[in-house]
């Protein structure tokens, strides 16, 4: 049942195709059908052959199906080829599953959208290039994919194109991303040059061969490929875009920006885990960069008024917590709060979709309230999301994930104790700007009139994600709850264990008691502000410091502000500069001067003999002087 | 004598088409197709039987069907054409835009439809002609030849503003290059004769003519700024953004999408083969013209108003990559060139076709003026969107698989140039997605209702993705039939380079003077495959 792989990334560009090639007539509802249906079926047939792939593992724990070499040169042959392990089947499960779920419940949400036909066409090429992504055995492949979704991106986000405030949001994305994407190219170029290939498994085993541990190339391919991962995955220097990626409509953020698309950086350092542990000093930059993104986003969120924006914050700081794990070499941990964040973020963001569209595209957390008795369902099911982000100990998934990258960031052979407090006060951060945004939803006076409804295909999704929240969580428990690694189980052999430092194993219990304690007092502290003391809160915010800071943070640290000087206002100022290209003037001066010729030779035909006759003297005195002096 | 037909039919089609449109346009536009059609099969016939590991020159005289009579003998000069796999893939090329042309101008050009045509035609087989003459001055002629229907589809049919100067500028700059290029062919001719004593124009003859290093930089840079001014290559380019923005869009066609590659086939077939020395000492210079025509080009369109204008920058872009593929000169960038080309000028015929779409629709190609066009003719912006995307290098489009190869072809010559050339990708997103923003996305520029494409531009713009979207998924069937050309110009880069021929690793390094450049590791030569 393997060779049926081939056909989970074919039926949503399938379906793609189909909405490409079919005109307006196409009824809404079998848009909705085939939209969905196409990734519902693919979700079947990933679910089909994870099970297979479970009960009876194929020879070496992976499988490879080659569908077409791309090209010949020498060499290099790059092929259509998918490469299915534990660490693909994952993230194939999540997309599809995921997939499946959101558009489901985009099937209500967007009914009463124009382009309701662009929207899954677009929806499911970009989850036919995600993976396209994770299964494709070489990295020229996996760039297809990259790219593929990018643009996927890059035309939901401007999905409503009439602002052009979603066209700067979409361009802005699309821009960033293909900054890191020229890193990651250049990665690209500088593998093939050195090993010869670019088939992925092939080039771990070469780069373990040629390489020495710490040596200057590895560490250079490493660091170009983690240029590719911070633009995708939204981590610093290149997080900015994500924040405004929020203009999309709602299932967009949820599937694009939160679940799939911006972990494909996490992906990427998982699968070529090999080459970074050849680069520690890489590893380490690598953790650093989750570390400060996972702290900076945290503060962001806190203070942010647009309750997408919170979960974008949100998104950028959980994804730093995967890839400070990469970091640290917790790549199991870093895989596993991939899967449980795409659960419990996509359930946030239909949740919040859901109270978008009930208050007729009201985002902000100021003008809602109050919901918790008209919306119980998505009130219950978006607390369950918000318990499983602020990792609310035993009951909720996110915190068996969680709590995993935090003890690992300390317990490691690479972790500190630095990066294990930086994950603490992000854990307490995660739990205030949650609940946060839960109380000004959900508690409190209404103050803006209810209006839709949720129907079934938007209340199935968030139920059945919620159920994931909460249970998924139990495939990692950690010794002291009991010890069920059955996740790591999986993962063995596609990826390797962390490496723990001397001594540290024993102590789990006692640091998986801290985080727990942190992420409730995190809780308890904003809900003070918030609910106990809200007064106090607004004059804190209006001190001079305060206002500061809140200004501060809500415009993400001021890295826009940066990039619109040094970069965006020289290239356009430049550009205008020269926009009649200033090398024509060269060519324009010489056709200028022929004329000038041109011109004075004109004059001289005046038709006045005595012009003529001077000309003639002179011309005679000039030839007969060169004659007798040379 | 296939070859030969290849142009007679053309030519003579043209007339005929011209004599038609006396009478009837309609008619003359079937005589055109018809001798489109009779070329296209002849061309396939050739490449049925095109052996696998064709080359020229085989055996040193005639690629396969190779046609060789003599044409003015006193003075050696033969009506010689051949084929290999590189020319041919050319030809067929040639042929399809040709056709594609002819649909693109099937009712839109309304004056005079059949002395358009003959241009057409005349232009087709003059092109066709330069990808295939083996006789140095037979390829000047023919190169003269493409030269002067071009310049009457600008000045007759183009824009009602501009044309003429258009026109003008475009033929000045290419008579100056063609002319500096007879010169060295005659120099070629003379010192090739005065060391073997055969004077001869024969290509085949003249490969390998031993050369003094500063007489061979001379006659290769008389060759190479011809086809520079034809590519362009930056600081000759600026005779394009005029042309390009007033040439009507079947016009532009064949001179975006094929004769910018004629000047591409002569670096290769010319250039690089006739003088591998004088271009492995240029090749640092060749490199950096071509990185700095992708970052100029791009930043250029982006500062464009004009839709043409900007799509003509844009394509000013994208050659630069064949100049860095062609003076990488390994296999990777070899073959990447030949992708660039083919889909290059797949996406910008398309581009131009699109333009004119929607100036033909909207009234205007300003961008400011533009927008919004998605919800009214959806058909037309989905087209747009997507051939935006290939000039962007979206994987998955015959661009992509172009520009990748050279550069990852020239990653192994030159890294600093490797990176700054990749810059390149994201240069052509501002400039793609800013096209995007200002046509199709964007608050809708005025409340009126407007025909969406209609059947015969529906199919126009199918076929080109569906081609595009070929060679970017499977290209495989191209480089199998370019291969060995790429090989044989490899090896002849290779083989006559001062690198091969002194053992001396140091000397080898700074054969022509530059020590400075490859002394800081900044260029290798070749590099396998």
């Amino acid at each position: 049942m393997l060779e049926l792989l081939f056909i989970v990334p074919c039926l949503p560009y399938a379906a793609a195709l189909l909405f490409t090639l079919a005109g307006k007539r196409m009824p809404r509802a079998m848009t909705a059908l085939i939209g969905a249906g196409s990734v519902g079926v693919a979700a079947a047939v990933a679910l089909w052959i994870s099970a297979g792939f479970i009960t009876s593992p194929p020879p070496g724990r992976h499988y490879v199906q080659h569908l077409w070499t791309w090209w010949r040169i020498g060499s290099f042959q790059p092929a259509f080829a998918l490469y299915l392990d534990a660490v693909s089947l994952v993230w194939m499960l999540v997309i599809t599953v995921v997939g499946f779920l959101i558009l489901l419940y985009a099937t209500a949400d967007m009914w009463a959208e124009d382009g309701y036909r662009r929207f899954f066409g677009t929806m499911d090429l970009f989850i036919g290039s995600m993976l396209i992504l994770v299964l494709a055995d070489n990295l020229v492949l996996l760039y297809l994919g990259w790219e593929g979704v990018g643009l996927c991106s890059y035309l939901l986000i401007g999905f409503w194109y009439k602002d052009p405030q979603n066209g700067y949001a979409a361009r802005k994305a699309f821009v960033m991303t293909r900054v890191g994407d020229v890193a990651l190219l250049l990665g690209l170029f500088l593998l093939f040059t050195q090993l010869d290939t670019l088939n992925i498994q092939e080039l771990m085993t070469r780069a373990r061969q040629t390489w020495p541990a710490g040596s200057f190339t590895p560490m250079l391919a490493a660091g170009l490929l983690l240029g590719g991962a911070v633009g995708k995955s939204a981590q610093l220097p290149l997080q900015s875009w994500l924040v405004d990626a929020m203009a999309g409509p709602s299932p967009v953020s949820a599937l694009i920006h939160a679940a799939t698309m911006v972990t494909s950086g996490v992906y990427l350092i998982a699968r070529t885990h090999v080459l970074y542990t050849l680069a520690p000093p890489v590893m380490f930059a690598t953790a650093v960069l989750g570390a400060a993104t996972l702290l900076l986003a945290g503060f962001s969120g806190l203070v942010q008024t647009d309750i997408k924006r919170v979960l974008a914050y949100s998104t950028i700081s959980q994804i730093g917590y995967m890839i400070l794990a990469m970091g640290v070499g917790a790549w199991i941990a870093g895989v596993f709060h991939f899967m449980i964040h795409a659960f419990f973020k996509a359930l946030l963001f239909l949740g919040a979709g859901a109270v978008i569209h009930v208050l007729g595209h009201e985002r902000n957390l100021f003008k809602m309230g109050g919901l918790r008795k008209q919306l119980p369902l998505t009130f219950w099911t978006f607390l369950i999301g918000s318990g499983a982000l602020s990792a609310v100990p035993l009951v909720t998934a996110g915190f068996y994930s969680k709590d995993l990258i935090i003890w690992q960031a300390l317990a490691s052979e690479r972790g500190n104790v630095a990066f294990w407090i930086v994950g603490i006060i992000g854990a307490f951060l995660t739990s205030m700007y949650t609940f946060r945004m839960v109380f000004l939803t959900f508690f409190g006076p209404a103050k803006t009139e209810v209006r839709g409804r949720i129907g079934l295909p938007m209340q199935i999704p968030l139920v059945v994600l919620a159920a994931l929240s909460l249970a998924a969580g139990f495939l990692q428990v950690p010794p002291v709850l009991g010890n069920l690694p059955a996740f790591a189980d999986f993962m063995h052999g596609a990826l390797p264990a962390t490496v723990l430092a001397p001594g540290m194993a024993t102590r789990e219990g006692l640091f998986t008691v801290i985080s727990a304690i942190v992420s409730l007092w995190g809780i308890f502290t904003i809900y003070v502000f918030i609910i106990g003391l809200p007064r106090f809160t607004a004059w804190l915010v209006r001190t001079p410091l305060g206002d500061r800071l809140y200004r501060f943070w809500l415009d993400g640290w001021g890295f826009d502000w940066v990039y619109d000087c040094l970069l965006v206002r020289p290239y356009v100022f430049l550009a205008h500069l020269n926009r009649n290209d200033g090398i024509d003037r060269l060519y324009q001066g010489i056709a200028l001067l022929n004329r000038l010729g041109n011109r004075g030779l004109t004059r001289t035909q005046s038709g006045q003999v005595r012009w003529y006759a001077t000309g003639f003297a002179l011309g005679a005195v000039v030839i007969i002087g060169l004659a007798v002096f040379l | 004598m296939t070859l030969a037909w290849l142009i007679i039919v053309l030519l003579s089609g043209g007339i005929l088409a011209w004599l038609t449109g006396r009478w009837s346009a309609a008619g003359s536009r079937w005589v055109a197709l018809a001798a489109l059609l009779v070329d296209l099969g002849l061309a396939a016939s050739v490449l049925v039987r095109l052996p696998v590991a064709s080359a020229l020159p085989l055996d040193g005289v005639s690629g396969l069907a190779g046609f060789d009579r003599p044409w003015i003998a006193p003075l050696g000069i033969r009506f010689h054409l051949g084929v290999d796999g590189f020319s041919l893939v050319l030809v067929l090329l040639t042929l399809l835009l040709g056709l594609v042309a002819l649909l693109a101008a099937w009712n839109t050009v309304r004056e005079q439809p059949g002395f358009f045509l003959l241009n057409l035609l005349w232009v087709l087989a003059g092109t066709l002609g330069v990808f295939m003459a083996l006789d140095l001055f037979l390829f000047y002629f023919f190169w003269e030849l493409m030269l002067v229907p071009m310049y009457f589809i600008i000045t007759v049919w183009g824009d009602t503003v501009g044309r003429h100067q258009a026109a003008v500028k475009f033929f000045i700059y290419s008579q100056l290059g063609g002319l500096l290029m007879l010169l060295a062919i005659l120099a070629l001719y003379f010192a090739h004769g005065r060391h073997s004593g055969l004077y001869t124009f024969d290509y085949g003859q003249l490969l390998g003519t031993p050369l003094a290093p500063a007489a061979g930089m001379m006659i290769m840079l008389g060759f190479f700024i011809a086809f520079a001014v034809k590519l362009p290559v930056f600081l000759v380019h600026t005779w394009l953004p005029d042309a390009y923005t007033r040439a009507p869009a079947p016009g532009l066609v064949i001179l975006a999408g094929i004769m910018s590659k004629a000047g591409a086939y002569g670096l290769i077939r010319f250039v690089l083969a006739l003088f591998p020395g004088p271009a492995a000492a240029f090749a640092p210079y060749g490199m950096s013209l071509g990185m700095a025509a992708i970052l100029y080009g791009a930043i250029m369109a982006f500062a464009q108003r004009d839709l043409k204008r900007l799509i003509a920058y844009s394509s000013l872009s994208h050659m630069g990559f064949v100049m860095i593929g062609v003076f990488a000169c390994n296999q990777l960038a070899l073959q990447g060139v030949v992708m660039v080309m083919l889909s290059h000028a797949i996406s910008i015929s398309a581009l131009f076709i699109l333009a004119y779409a929607v100036e033909a629709r909207t009234g205007t190609r300003d961008l400011e003026r533009l927008g919004g066009l998605w919800s009214t003719i959806p058909r037309a912006s989905g087209a747009l969107l997507l051939f935006c995307m290939a000039a962007v290098g979206l994987p998955g489009l015959g661009n992509f698989v172009g520009e990748f190869l050279v550069l990852i072809g020239s990653y192994r010559v030159s890294v600093p140039i490797t990176v700054f050339a990749a810059l390149g990708l994201v240069t052509s997103v501002i400039y793609a997605v800013w096209i995007v923003q200002r046509v199709v996305h964007g608050p809708e520029a005025g409340k009126r209702r407007l025909p969406d494409l209609d059947v015969r531009e529906t199919a126009l713009a199918g076929i080109l993705a569906a081609m595009l979207l070929w060679l970017g998924v499977y290209p495989q069937p191209v480089l199998k039939v370019t291969a060995a050309a790429m090989h044989a110009v490899q090896e002849e880069a290779a083989l006559r380079s001062p690198a091969a021929q002194t053992d001396d690793a140091t000397a080898a390094k700074a054969p022509m003077g530059f020590p400075a450049v490859e002394a800081a590791g900044w260029f290798k030569r070749g590099g396998q495959p």
